[in-house]
């Protein structure tokens, strides 16, 4: 007799079988689906934001807090010492400060000449704090405290500081899932700042322990590229928006084709120590988009 | 009732710890595996059933979060479960060893599988190195972890145990 079938008087159970079977349908549906659509996406990032996103968010700050206050009592001391310290700086700096107004007079001007810079202040950005990182140790993606509620979208650019983080893959009414340009499954479009060469970088877990991301595929027929040369996100680049810095190269070969170079770069981001990051609220305009 | 609220309090628990705290105690950038230990003593504590539950929900929780694909982490974590389950009818509470010998295997199983869809599939082949840079690092720490965690979840199952027995025996 089938164990599934009910009996009077009996309590109905579902056997372990029975129920693996279903749920690994379930799963391979699911894959499946999500493999090739996001429908699920929607519901499923609402259902965690309502349930898990309050938690994280709770300890995180709880965390910060009593770090920060465990920090403040350690201070104190050595803050009155600094204190003195600090107003014989006051002289120094004010004399300093009217130097540098003289320079910012000039750099404004030099700023306009080069308008890569001012194109990247003019970028909208939204501040968001790092309420959780990734539970696995295969991948560097993390969860940041803001979703679409406060405006924010998929493929919208994270920086830290000055420079490329990654981009928003996942969003929820109250949280978002940053993708690092560190992750192992991670490419993006860059450009060789000096030479306008287009190149991909990639982040490799392999490399990860170094600090360090790879590149490959930069054409540079004369030779112009050498070490130390910055990378931007590059114009081609259908979810970067154009000019935020990636790194700097630290070593660069000739590949085996003899056509093509990679290599190394160090990541502008330090990515250990992330804790905020600015969301770029602006999206790259597309073929599609009018 | 009482079972079902707890065990999903423990699963939360367990993520959010997870992708929090144990995130700042990260030895070398590892962390380990929490959801693991938990999914594998729901197995061999419960049977299958409740095994494969835990382990699809722990699963599912790190699908929505951080995986690429809705399901693919709740079917390995859910395995897992069902299989420790297995071992439910050789399982004393007093006996640590099988515990840690089976949470042990299901971390490295979870690696390993986690190696081949996750890295293989991409072409990613230097499997030693990935081998003894994530998945033996996060099999030792999820081990040191268990040695804490899971005499914690053996008192809360002992703790619900007694309390259904004593309810059951009421109704007689």
């Amino acid at each position: 007799m089938s164990p599934i079938v009910k009996r009077k008087g009996e309590k109905f159970t579902l056997p372990g079988k029975y129920l693996l079977f279903i749920l690994t349908i379930l799963c391979t549906g699911l894959i499946v689906l999500t493999f090739h659509t996001d429908i699920l996406s929607a519901p499923a990032s609402a259902l965690g934001g309502f349930i898990v996103t309050p938690l994280q968010e709770g300890i995180s700050k709880a965390g910060s807090w009593i770090n920060g206050r465990s920090e403040e009592l350690v201070q104190i001391r050595s803050l009155l010492k600094e204190n003195e310290e600090l107003k014989a700086q006051i002289d120094e700096l004010t004399m300093e400060n009217i130097r540098l107004q003289q320079d910012r007079y000039e750099l404004t001007n030099l700023r306009e000449l080069y308008e890569l810079d001012v194109q990247y202040d003019e970028y909208d950005k939204v501040g968001a704090r790092i309420i959780a990182k990734d539970t696995g140790n295969w991948f560097h993606s993390f969860v940041i405290d803001k979703g679409y509620d406060d405006g924010l979208a998929i493929d919208m650019n994270v920086m830290a500081g000055s420079g490329l983080v990654g981009r928003i893959t996942d969003v929820g009414p109250n949280w978002s899932k940053v993708m690092s340009i560190i992750a192992d499954n991670s490419n993006t479009s860059g450009m060789v700042l000096s030479t306008s060469d287009n190149l991909i970088v990639s982040g490799d877990l392999e490399l990860y322990a170094e600090g360090v991301i790879s590149f490959e595929k930069l054409v540079d027929s004369a030779d112009r590229v050498v070490e130390g040369d910055k990378i931007v996100t590059s114009n081609v680049s259908d979810k970067y928006l154009p000019g935020i810095l990636i790194g700097y190269i630290s070593s660069i070969n000739v590949d085996s084709n003899n056509l093509t170079k990679s290599g190394l770069i160090t990541p502008a981001v330090d990515f250990e120590h992330l804790e905020e990051v600015l969301v770029i609220t602006q999206q790259k305009q597309t073929v599609g988009d009018n | 009732m009482r079972r079902l609220v707890i065990s999903a309090a423990l699963v939360i628990l367990c993520f959010v710890l997870q992708s929090t705290v144990f995130k700042e105690l990260a030895f070398g950038g590892i962390v380990p595996n929490l959801m693991i230990v938990l999914t594998a003593s729901y197995g061999f504590m419960r049977g299958e059933k409740s095994g494969l539950i835990v382990g699809f929900f722990c699963g599912l929780l790190a699908d929505i979060f951080f995986g690429g694909l809705l399901g693919l982490y709740a079917m390995i974590y859910m395995y897992i479960g069902y299989l420790n389950g297995k071992f439910n009818r050789v399982f004393y509470p007093d006996d640590i060893r099988l515990p840690l010998v089976l949470i042990l295997i299901s971390d490295f199983v979870y690696g390993i599988i986690s190696y081949m869809t996750l890295f293989l599939l991409r072409g990613r082949f230097h499997f030693s190195y990935y081998f003894s840079n994530i998945i033996l690092p996060e099999m030792v720490y999820t081990i040191l972890i268990t040695l804490l965690l899971y005499p914690i979840i053996l008192w809360i199952n002992k703790k619900i145990e007694n309390r259904e027995q004593r309810s059951a025996r009421k109704f007689v």
